[in-house]
């Protein structure tokens, strides 16, 4: 690189956005990003928006890449990509002051005037049909953009050529060429002449010689499920869930598994209690519309006792929504969906390595408490690509078991004094008399009984094992101060944002702190000792305040805790939160002044 | 993967008796008495390991079989017991899978199941006691129930089209199919037998009187009520001029147009095809997929996945 003119930048936190329409690829750039970050123990977090068309549309994708710890995607842009004047129009008022604007001089207009930024305008277009040839005018602008990335972060080209040929191999040694021309090009332009500085990030501080992974959330709840020895399901496709089945339909197999697309979600949650039944616990999922018709069976499993994972991928509700944009309004359903009392498990991963091991989780709860477990994640998180430590494998696989030992002649499969474990079909019953699980109300041995006593006795079976696990989990730890004027609690992907609005050196308030349940249903015990410490609970979630001014975590709170010091701060507009928001939330809620605040609770 | 399983023991010999158990709690007379009866006798026929034979069901009066029979057993919800069933047979080859039903589960709210595991060629075996009318939630009309049937539903009687079973199963491509009624035991057995013998999805539309909603109803197929009971005379492909106007079960248009016969219609077997089950195909993915991982270890596979993604 030619450093003559150019002064050296050192950055430790970089969020870059790039802007264009989805058929060019911006997505391809963004990973690549994302995976060389990973592989350079930087913390990286992206997040994009897909249009819900097929034929495409304006959108984004945007990482963060940082020597630090990256707990969101970045409230604002520090560079702004933009292919068209309609993505420079759109997502300017996103670029920080001072940020750099980097455009392609064929479709950008900027208003140099504005003094607020640095204007970088390269011929993208141009300059990638003069390096690969007119035909390929669309195909290698993302391509030629990495190369101008590469140039002006100093990125290590070694390794994002070794990516590319990775990633581009199985499509040729043509295709990889033509990437590779595309590259160098973007790379040999002479950004001196536009920029006085190039960057270069900080080494990292991740010093425990760990090698990092990159993925996005669906892969590591795919590669979860794999990890805990989950080998059968079936499913029906919808976004955001999709990619969750088709990674499993073609992952499975090489285990010596299985995984049906089949007609409905009804036939596939169906069909997973069928796998479940059969002694090999098994998975379906979807996001929705699919949830809502799965909730008969999901109360069969519940009454029968069958173990089962039922993904909910969460996106904007109610009915077909918004597909494609980020939601948790399916908390209630999750908890309370289907008829009848249906006491259940439901978890929610915090980010994407999380998506990962709450799989895990879910399995291990399944099995030992033979009941359904809920995973709810959610749109941002299933698309969004994170680094995180590879997980110690040899240590978390789990071999599928399938447990045909005989049982003795007292066999119950519904016995009051323990927590149901089945004999599976194939399973020889000591004595000969064969057990039925069933969702009519049974008594021990699987008998239909309408028995109001024998009722009450069995909903409560079915309850008090849940009890039992919320005893098993232990009280999530609070992130920033541990007691003070405001805890902030959330669940799922709002974790990012929450610990960075907690973390974030704030003037706002003194005494911040942050509280993250994954298992949400059961919740763990002493719930109330932290709330105790705080004077305002304020419950931040991406869903409705509802009639009565509660989002669906903060109105289950308030009825568990009778604790008036809980409110909410919600909101629908289908992106993740950003810290200013939780931030501007809290403010709204409270007045500057925190402390005087007057429901404080311990005083 | 890895099958925990105790020792085979000496087996006793499967007969009614271990067979049954709770006493039905279906009304006296009740069509759905004979086709289990039948079934016991079958099963004895088959000596299959106890613990192997699997009796599952959705809802309704004849969803109520798996009760009655001592095996391993599920009642499930109204119309997916074929997806349930399904869940089961994929998932172990080593089992006798069984799924008992009425024709309101089959055809009207599993309807869209019956065609997709039809079409998919799961290997079970499938009875529907059709008995034209809904049974357990006190007559309405059923998908079968005749136009003028007068039920709770249709009080001047039913004006809609009913289903046309043989031809349903026949275009969603089931492999085995056939048809016949609850009076005449022997023929109901070898039906099961040539079912159970069948490799891949059969199914036996069984005609079975609901006494309580609508007596009389199978009356016209029943020699012993002055009805009719033909049966299909199937091909014997012996080169004989008169093995000519013979049925080739393998032929889904003569089935189809042996499905248009008059009232009371035909009975045996209207089709009969080997084609891959799922079973087949999805092991066959299997086979594929872990000889060009070379048999690798669930670590290793995971490993280099892993691997990829740093
Ligand atoms: C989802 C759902 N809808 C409705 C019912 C009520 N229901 C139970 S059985 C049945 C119909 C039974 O008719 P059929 O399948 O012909 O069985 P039969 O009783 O005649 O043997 C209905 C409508 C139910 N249990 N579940
Ligand atoms: S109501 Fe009809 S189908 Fe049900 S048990 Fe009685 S006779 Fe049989
Ligand atoms: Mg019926």
């Amino acid at each position: 690189m030619s450093e003559s003119k150019q002064k050296k930048e050192n950055v430790n936190d970089v969020v870059i956005r790039l802007a264009g329409n989805s058929q060019d690829g911006i997505q391809t750039i963004g990973g690549f990003l994302a995976r060389l970050a990973g592989r350079s123990d930087q913390e990286v977090i992206t997040y994009m928006t897909i249009p819900s068309t097929i034929s495409g549309g304006p959108s984004i994708f945007q990482v963060r890449i940082g020597s630090g710890e990256v707990l969101s995607a970045g409230d604002s842009a520090d560079f702004l990509l933009a292919f068209y004047q309609h993505s420079y129009e759109e997502h300017l008022s996103f670029l920080k002051e001072g940020g750099v604007l980097i455009y392609d001089t064929e479709y950008v207009k900027p208003d140099v005037d504005d003094k607020r930024f640095v204007y970088v305008g390269v011929p993208i277009t141009g300059l990638t049909i003069e390096a690969m040839g007119g035909s390929a005018k669309d195909k290698g602008k993302n391509i030629f953009v990495l190369g101008l990335l590469a140039r002006m972060f100093s990125l290590n080209v070694e390794k994002l050529r070794t990516l590319m040929s990775e990633k581009l191999l199985n499509k040729g040694e043509d295709v990889l060429r033509n990437v590779l021309v595309a590259f160098d090009a973007g790379y040999g332009y002479q950004v001196d002449n536009v920029l006085d500085r190039y960057y270069a990030f900080e080494p990292s501080k991740q010093v425990d010689g760990k090698s990092q992974v990159t993925m996005d959330g669906n892969q590591a709840m795919t590669l979860g499920l794999i990890t805990a020895g989950i080998r059968y399901g079936a499913g029906y496709p919808i976004t955001p869930w999709s990619s969750i089945m088709e990674a499993l339909r073609s992952e499975l197999p090489k285990y010596g598994g299985k995984f049906i697309q089949v007609e409905d979600e009804l036939a596939a949650i169906s069909m997973a209690i069928g796998f479940s039944y059969s002694g090999n616990l098994a998975v379906t999922g979807s996001s929705g519309p699919g949830i809502s018709l799965k909730m008969e069976a999901l109360g069969w499993a519940v009454m029968a006792e069958i173990p089962v994972i039922l993904i909910n991928v969460q996106r904007g509700g109610p009915s077909t929504g918004l597909p494609t944009s980020v939601e948790q309004s399916d908390l209630l359903q999750a908890i309370y969906g289907s008829h009848g009392d249906t006491p259940r498990v439901v978890l929610s991963p915090k980010n994407v390595e999380d998506c990962f091991y709450v799989a895990l989780e879910a399995a291990r709860i399944a099995k030992k408490y033979s009941t359904p477990v809920i995973i709810l994640s959610d749109q941002a998180l299933a698309t969004r690509i994170e680094a995180f430590d590879e997980p110690n494998l040899e240590e978390l696989v789990v071999d599928p078991q399938l447990n045909l030992k005989t049982r003795p002649s007292d066999y119950l499969p519904y016995s009051m004094d323990k927590i149901t474990q089945h004999a599976p079909p194939g399973t020889i019953i000591e004595g000969g008399k064969y057990p039925v699980v069933t969702g009519l109300e049974h008594d021990e041995a699987g008998h239909p009984s309408g028995n109001p006593e024998l009722h009450m006795k069995m909903t409560a079976k079915r309850r008090e094992k849940l009890q039992i696990l919320a005893n098993e989990i232990d009280i999530p730890e609070v992130h920033g101060a541990q007691e003070g004027d405001i805890l902030f609690v959330g669940w799922g992907s709002t974790y990012g944002p929450l610990r960075e609005a907690v973390l974030g050196n704030t003037k706002f308030a003194k005494k911040l702190g942050h509280l993250h349940i994954r298992h949400l249903h059961p919740l763990p015990n002493g719930l109330e000792t932290i709330f105790s410490k705080f004077r305002q609970i304020f419950v931040v979630e991406m869903n409705d305040s509802g009639i009565y001014g509660y989002g669906q975590l903060a109105t289950l709170l308030r009825a568990r805790y009778c604790n008036s010091s809980i409110r909410s701060i919600n909101k629908t507009d289908g992106l993740p939160f950003k810290v200013r928001e939780i931030l501007e939330g809290a403010k709204r809620l409270s007045g500057d002044a925190v402390s005087n605040y007057s429901a404080y609770p311990y005083e | 993967m890895s099958t925990t399983a105790t020792p085979e023991a000496p087996r006793e010999k499967l007969t009614k008796k271990i067979l049954t158990a709770d006493h039905p709690t279906w009304c006296p007379g009740c069509g759905d008495f004979a086709v289990l009866h039948a079934f016991y006798k079958v099963l004895e026929k088959f000596q299959f390991p106890h613990e192997n034979i699997v009796t599952l069901a959705g809802i309704g009066c004849s969803s109520r079989f798996p009760y009655f029979v001592n095996t391993h057993g599920g009642h499930f919800i109204h119309g997916r017991a074929v997806p349930f069933a399904t869940g089961v047979s994929l998932a172990r080859d080593d089992l006798q899978v069984f799924v008992f039903g009425g024709d309101g589960d089959g055809f009207s709210i599993g309807g869209n199941h019956l065609d997709h595991g039809a079409r998919k060629n799961v290997n079970l075996t499938y009875v529907i006691m059709d008995n034209f009318v809904y049974g357990l939630t006190k007559k309405q009309t059923s998908p079968t129930s005749p136009i003028g049937f007068r039920s709770k539903t249709d009080p001047t009687g039913a004006v809609d089209q009913p289903i046309n079973p043989m031809k349903k199963l026949v275009t969603s491509g089931a492999t085995f199919i056939a048809r016949t009624h609850a009076t005449q035991i022997k023929h109901m057995m070898e039906m099961y037998q040539r079912a159970i013998n069948h490799n891949g999805f059969s199914v036996i539309e069984c005609l079975s009187e609901c006494v309580e909603f609508y007596a009389g109803a199978f009356d016209a197929g029943n020699p012993r009520k002055g009805g009719e009971f033909n049966l299909i005379d199937e091909k014997k492909f012996d080169g004989t001029p008169e093995d000519e106007d013979r049925h080739d079960t393998s032929d889904s248009m003569a089935a189809y147009q042996l499905a248009d016969m008059e009232w009371p219609g035909i009975f045996g077997v209207f089709y009969e095809k080997d084609r891959p089950t799922k079973n087949d195909l999805e092991n066959g993915i299997i086979k594929k997929a872990r000889e060009k991982t070379k048999e690798a270890s669930d670590l290793e596979l995971l490993q280099k996945t892993f691997n990829r993604l740093k």
